[in-house]
């Protein structure tokens, strides 16, 4: 265990995450875990860490970190521009940092959430077998909470990379603001009518500003509940990707900090298609399209077999991937990163 | 089937790894009896590919992963438990004392139920405390118990306003429900009282103090005893 760095600006919403709590919803304690699964796993294999090691997950905006011992790190997901002592580095690559350096990021280009990797794996207490903050009950993570400035973050023990690792530019996601998400209708799709399921799968919704770590609440056309349908179900377990109708008929999709939901769920999104939501910004624009259990059994199997394959595919180099174009990191933040954080928290109202 | 109970479980398929099974279409004790009896059973021997098992009030979700079982495997795993389900026994249900300080500071809203019902604060307190309640679900927040058997006269509406903090330990009313507020969240509740009991203590081995199938009694307690107990539990 070592000293990793310490946090001069956090970002919008900083938390350290890993794969998942499991086996605790039955008392009310969500799965969490990093939105993004792909970038989560691709950013670990950049840095030769073992499945399941923690992350830091940003949201909107990174932050400004000093390192204060040598590793390996690797940032994926969302392009988030991001430079050590001002030299941009290369997303989707493993590069290495040393203590004094300092790691900043700057303007999120597309997506949303970006992973931050590093040797060893970000270490904090385990909690309930997980190290991803929960924030809705204080555990989990660093303090159970965001970070915020002057935080230390130690890292686990782990060897510094031989050769440096590249994703193949084939595997990089580009995230679009306008996407198609696959769904299985149900689990009450018998709650709504004909009308309202076509409506529901040939429309387009608008990302509005109430989206988190639990859910992505949707604006669009109205969908209605099939006439004699009470206004609630009988309480029942959620999942990440259920797609919930409240009252006003606008879509909730329920995300990683949910366990329980009292709406009818007209669709729920394939658990291959959560990162996608996890990259959609306010704004973004979804459409759904109803697919079969067994169609969506065969994604999910291509889903993992190309996770793997990112793996066989890396580019290998004896140095790092640095950007070819250096650049100082013009941002916003670092001429006013209180006006900034504020500006970005606007957009992130927690539901 | 007065009672709502099916006769045969009923499935629906639930995204890509989930299943849900559901065992009637009411909040039933006897429904929610053959929830935790499958459970117990699917907790005891999982089959493969399950990773967790989510029991509720009337339905439980089986999470699976696809590249280790089907939907089908799974639907006919519980078909074969089901018919079995006779000879399954589930454990004795407990009884968990909960004490509560009723009114004054912990509970401002129980002069709104009195008021509503047109009886008074110590009627609320006697009515309350008086029935086991089973508790159907844990959910929502961590530890937070769906409890059934509110008397029907402390039905009570949530507040117009939710509040933006309840303290946790908080015992409330909305409608038909009572529960009480595990960690300090916003609420709609009508607040009754408090526990100075902690529903979820990380520092303990078994961090949560409810379980599902359990029955919760709410005991009466003076201020004095109030603040004593939550010293305690504080140690």
């Amino acid at each position: 265990m070592k000293k990793l760095l310490k946090v001069i600006a956090p970002g919008a919403y900083t938390t350290v995450q890993d794969e998942g709590r499991y086996g605790y919803r039955q008392f009310g304690i969500p799965p969490t875990g990093a939105l993004d699964r792909f970038s989560y796993c691709v950013a670990n294999m950049l840095v030769g860490n073992a499945e399941g090691a923690a992350v830091l997950e940003f949201t909107f905006t990174g932050g400004a970190y000093e390192i204060l011992s040598e590793a390996d790190i690797a940032l994926t997901g969302a392009d988030l521009e991001m430079t050590v002592n001002g030299r941009k580095t290369s997303n989707w690559s493993a590069f290495r940092v040393r203590p004094g350096d300092t790691l900043t990021t700057g303007q999120m280009n597309s997506g949303c959430r970006a992973y931050l990797a590093v040797t060893g794996g970000i270490d904090v207490p385990v909690v309930m077998g997980s190290r991803s903050c929960y924030a809705g009950a204080k555990i989990g993570g660093y303090q159970g909470r965001a970070l915020t400035k002057g935080d230390v973050i130690f890292r686990s023990d782990g060897d510094l990379l031989g050769k440096f690792r590249k994703v193949s530019e084939e595997w990089i996601p580009h995230y679009r603001s306008k996407i198609i998400l696959r769904a299985i209708p149900g689990p009450q799709e018998n709650h709504f009518d004909k009308q309202s399921i076509q409506t529901f799968f040939q429309s387009n919704y608008a990302v509005s500003p109430e989206a988190s770590r639990l859910g992505y609440r949707l604006t669009g056309p109205v969908i209605a509940l099939r006439e004699g349908k009470p206004k609630s179900i009988i309480s029942e377990p959620s999942l990440p990707g259920s797609v919930q109708i409240p009252e006003n008929g606008q879509p909730i999709i329920l995300l990683a900090e949910q366990t329980v939901g009292g709406y009818a769920k007209i669709a729920t999104v394939l658990s291959t298609d959560i990162e996608r939501v996890a990259q959609l910004m306010p704004g973004d624009r979804v459409r759904f399209e109803s697919i079969d259990l067994a169609a969506a059994h065969r994604i999910y199997r291509q889903y993992y077999e190309g996770l793997e394959n990112v793996r066989q595919t890396f580019e290998i180099s004896k140095q790092p991937f640095y950007s070819d174009s250096p650049r100082s990191a013009e941002v916003l933040w670092q001429e006013d990163p209180e006006a900034f954080v504020r500006k970005i928290n606007c957009c992130l109202i927690q539901m | 089937m007065g009672n709502g109970l099916f006769e045969n479980v009923n499935f629906r398929i639930y995204g890509d790894c989930g299943l849900l099974v559901e065992c009637g279409d009411t909040i039933d004790p006897v429904i929610n009896n053959k929830v935790r009896s499958i459970t117990a059973a699917l907790e005891g021997d999982p089959p493969a590919g399950v990773i967790e098992v989510v029991p509720a009030y009337r339905s439980l979700l089986i999470i699976y992963n696809p590249s280790h079982t089907t939907n089908a495997d799974l639907q006919q795993q519980i078909h074969d438990l089901e018919a079995k389900l006779t000879t399954l026994e589930i454990p004795e249900p407990t009884v968990i004392e909960i004490p509560v300080c009723y009114g004054g500071k912990f509970g401002p809203d129980i002069e709104n139920v009195a008021k509503h019902h047109g009886i008074t604060e110590d009627d609320v307190v006697r009515c309350h405390s008086e029935p086991e309640y089973l508790i159907y679900m844990i959910g929502f927040t961590p530890g937070f118990p769906y409890l059934g058997g509110l008397p029907e006269n402390l039905h009570t509406p949530r507040l117009d306003t939710p509040r933006l903090k309840v303290p946790a330990g908080t015992v409330g009313i909305a409608n038909n429900q009572t529960g009480i507020y595990p960690v300090a969240s916003p609420g709609g509740w009508q607040l009754i009282g408090r526990t100075p009991l902690k529903l979820f203590d990380l520092a303990k081995k078994e961090p949560f103090l409810l379980k599902a199938g359990a029955y919760l009694k709410f005991r009466p307690l003076s201020p004095e005893d109030f603040n004593r107990l939550s010293e305690a539990s504080d140690q």
